[in-house]
């Protein structure tokens, strides 16, 4: 049997020589060499990733962990990090789900693109992105983490303005970008000060001279923590951040449903959880992580309540998701978190991609309000919609969600740093989930139908769906009732710091269960059978205020544009004319000067020159003979 | 014979040039700018005659022989400019000839 250690570097390499194939030579392949290359090198790391966790159950190596070295980076000065691959519980986890859903989605891809004009283009950005994406949770060092983190935003921004030509497309794409490289910009000055103040950035060494040098609270763990928070903020879509998820909806659906709600907006969780030690020295950063996940998911959620677009209900609702699991990773319980990452994984590829037929067979429409009635014409879409929008609105023992929501509700609750407040505000955000879930169910696929689907999704896509809609069901019962997620994740963290506040689980559960089962109720009773509440509560002066408010994602982008964009433009268009410029502009008018006094001797008579060559002889003759 | 005093043969020469230069200053025909471009020619070709006398030289002569080639090539290619001139413009004013201004 070949060691585990030599097998990690194919699980990246796979998509990147995929993305090579496809970039060198999409455009002479024919498409189902394109779409066999794309998807079968996702595959093929898919396979390498299952035969890795596998082995990795069967057989746990010393430390938990496998290390494979494959070269030195860079060597200088005493710098050198290496190209090196970590494999580790969490990364197990992480790199399984990436690699199935990734796969799943590839192959879901075949089929939506299938008339695209762009499809080797496609393919080969979508490879380059799972192949980043897999650098960044394999990576063992934070500068090939950085690689990788840098890698996926490229590619997200490549594949949000995959159609170009239209402008608005372009535009969302250059605001992700920008919006996320705030956040990358503080990730790269945290981990400058990582490398300043420890002088490595292997992760393993980096947080075991962390937990050594530096005291709980202390400025340089508080300042680094921060940092890397800025980061995770950005990449996660979080407050205050978030605004550029929803206009990332620009891009094709199963790039919304791969990058924009599966992966890559999860990669903040993700470095959260896999620096947890340097959180746990700065114990406000920590707080602060809780904070803002209570406060985006709730945000959010208002938010996707009052959406028309359908699948920019999804986005706030994976901004809202992500909230969740940073109110995890906020009160510590790090299991919690990756198991939520892990299920909303599945439902939401899954709700995404049942978007994306909708939206095909609807010929691109997006609007939900012009939907309605699809229940009948499009059965298999409808079925495995509902499913993920169950899974995602927590119901009670069947669904996946419900298992990882509620693990995270009872963590909030009993973990030291958590409390009846935040949990309050998790428990708000269930009631705000099943109820845009529904809303959105009710009103694309009940009441009357208003466009007529035409043609019905092939097999390439709907096998991908339906093991998504069986993942979304069936991934919950690897918590309970055997605890075996987290049990295989207890190397990888500390504990939750229990408050002993150990009864009450049931209670907990069932009040989470009543929560989310009413919330479904109420979505019935609002937008199925009266709707008329709904549209007078809308119409009425508060009512619409908040309508507006809600609808535009709480005026985010209107206090950036105005406390940001506009000064920025203006402070351009002032410096324009400054002091620099008038030296090169002072070149341009001389110049300017000169050719026009010398156009006007150029008069197209002889004996106008005659004249000059005469004077200019006599003053040449005058200056021999004086001096 | 006595020679003639080399001042008066260049203030000769002087006279020829100012004359011809005038001359192409105020004519505005081109056939008179040619015969005006050629007093001065001739002007300078007295000049190098005179000198080449003052200093008992043939280096003066020459150099009107060569003068009078340069000449002879100089009105062959004015006079076909002259008669395309006419061709195109119906005139010989060189101040109709201004299209190149600007």
């Amino acid at each position: 049997m070949i060691a585990m250690n030599d097998m990690l570097w194919i699980m990246p390499a796979a998509p990147f020589a995929g993305f090579l194939v496809l970039a060198l030579a999409g455009s002479r392949l024919p498409r189902k060499w394109i779409a066999a290359v794309g998807a079968g090198s996702v595959g093929l790391s898919m396979f390498a990733a299952l035969f890795a966790g596998c082995s990795f159950m069967s057989a746990p190596p010393g430390m938990h962990a496998y290390v494979q070295v494959l070269r030195t980076w860079i060597d200088v000065a005493g710098f050198s990090p290496k190209i090196a691959f970590y494999l580790d519980p969490l990364s197990v986890i992480m790199v399984l789900v990436m690699t199935v859903v990734g796969f799943l989605i590839h192959l879901y891809s075949a089929g939506f693109m299938r008339d695209d004009e762009g499809y080797a283009r496609f393919f080969a950005y979508m490879n380059l992105f799972v192949g980043s994406m897999l650098t960044l949770v394999l990576a063992e060092d934070l500068l090939l983490l950085y690689l990788g983190w840098e890698g996926v935003g490229l590619c997200s921004y490549l594949l949000i303005g995959f159609w170009y030509k239209d402008e608005v497309n372009g535009y969302a794409a250059r605001k992700a970008f920008v919006v996320t490289r705030v956040g990358d910009t503080a990730f790269a000055i945290g981990l400058f000060l990582l490398y300043s103040n420890l002088g490595t950035l292997q992760i393993q060494e980096l947080m075991y001279r962390a937990g050594q040098q530096w005291a709980p609270g202390s400025v340089l763990a508080v300042a680094a923590a921060a940092l890397l928070l800025g980061g995770a903020v950005g990449k996660s879509a979080q407050l205050p951040l978030q605004t550029w998820l929803p206009d990332a909806m620009a891009g094709p659906t199963p790039v919304s449903a791969l990058i924009h709600a599966a992966t890559m907006v999860t990669a903040g969780v993700y470095l959260i959880a896999r620096t947890h030690v340097l959180f746990t020295l700065a114990p406000a950063v920590q707080a602060a992580v809780a904070v803002i996940g209570a406060a985006t998911l709730l945000l959010a959620g208002f938010s996707a309540l009052v959406q028309s677009d359908l699948k920019r209900v999804l986005a706030y609702s994976t901004i809202s998701q992500i909230g969740y699991m940073f109110l995890a990773l906020g009160v510590g319980a790090w299991s919690a978190a990756i198991f939520h990452f892990m299920t909303h994984a599945f439902f939401k590829a899954l709700l995404f991609l049942g978007a994306g037929m909708v939206i095909i067979s609807l010929h691109e429409e997006h609007n939900m309000f012009k939907m309605g009635g699809l229940r009948t014409q499009l059965p298999l879409v409808y079925r495995t919609f509902v499913i993920g929008a169950l899974s995602l609105s927590a119901l009670p023992l069947l669904t996946a969600g419900f298992y990882s929501k509620d693990l995270i509700l009872w963590e909030v609750w009993s973990s030291k740093s958590g409390g009846p407040l935040l949990w309050a505000a998790g428990l708000a955000g269930a009631l705000l989930t099943s109820l845009y879930s529904f809303r959105m169910v009710f009103i694309t696929f009940f009441g009357e139908a208003k466009t007529k689907a035409g043609g019905k999704p092939g097999m390439s896509m709907s096998v991908p769906v339906v093991i998504l809609a069986v993942l979304s069901v069936a991934g919950g019962f690897v918590e309970v009732p055997v605890h075996f997620f987290t049990g295989f994740l207890a190397p990888a963290f500390p504990p939750v710091q229990s408050a002993n506040k150990a009864a009450g689980e049931i209670i907990l559960q069932i009040i989470a269960g009543i929560v989310s089962v009413s919330g479904i109720v109420l979505a019935w009773f609002l937008f199925l059978r009266s709707p008329h509440y709904d549209k007078t509560l809308s119409q009425s002066g508060f009512g619409s205020l908040v309508h507006r408010l809600w609808f535009a994602g709480w005026g985010f982008d209107r206090l950036y544009d105005v406390l940001i964009i506009k000064p920025f433009l203006w402070a351009a268009k002032v410096n324009r004319d400054d002091f620099i410029d008038l030296i090169y502009l002072g070149v341009v008018w001389t110049s300017a000067g000169i050719n026009r006094f010398l156009t006007f001797t150029q008069s197209g008579k002889v004996r106008w020159y005659v004249t000059g060559v005469a004077i200019g002889a006599i003053v040449i003759l005058g200056i021999v003979v004086l001096l | 014979m006595t020679a003639v005093p080399v001042e008066h043969g260049l203030i000769l020469a002087g006279a020829l040039f100012v004359l011809g230069m005038l001359g192409v200053l105020v004519r505005r025909s081109i056939i008179f700018m040619l015969l005006s471009v050629e007093i001065m020619l001739n002007a300078a070709g007295v000049a190098f005659v005179v000198a080449g006398s003052r200093w008992q030289q043939p280096d003066g002569q020459v150099m009107f022989i060569f003068i009078l080639a340069v000449a002879a090539a100089e009105v062959s290619v004015g006079l076909a400019l002259a008669i395309r001139m006419y061709h195109k413009l119906k005139t010989l004013d060189t101040n109709a000839a201004g299209r190149m201004k600007g």
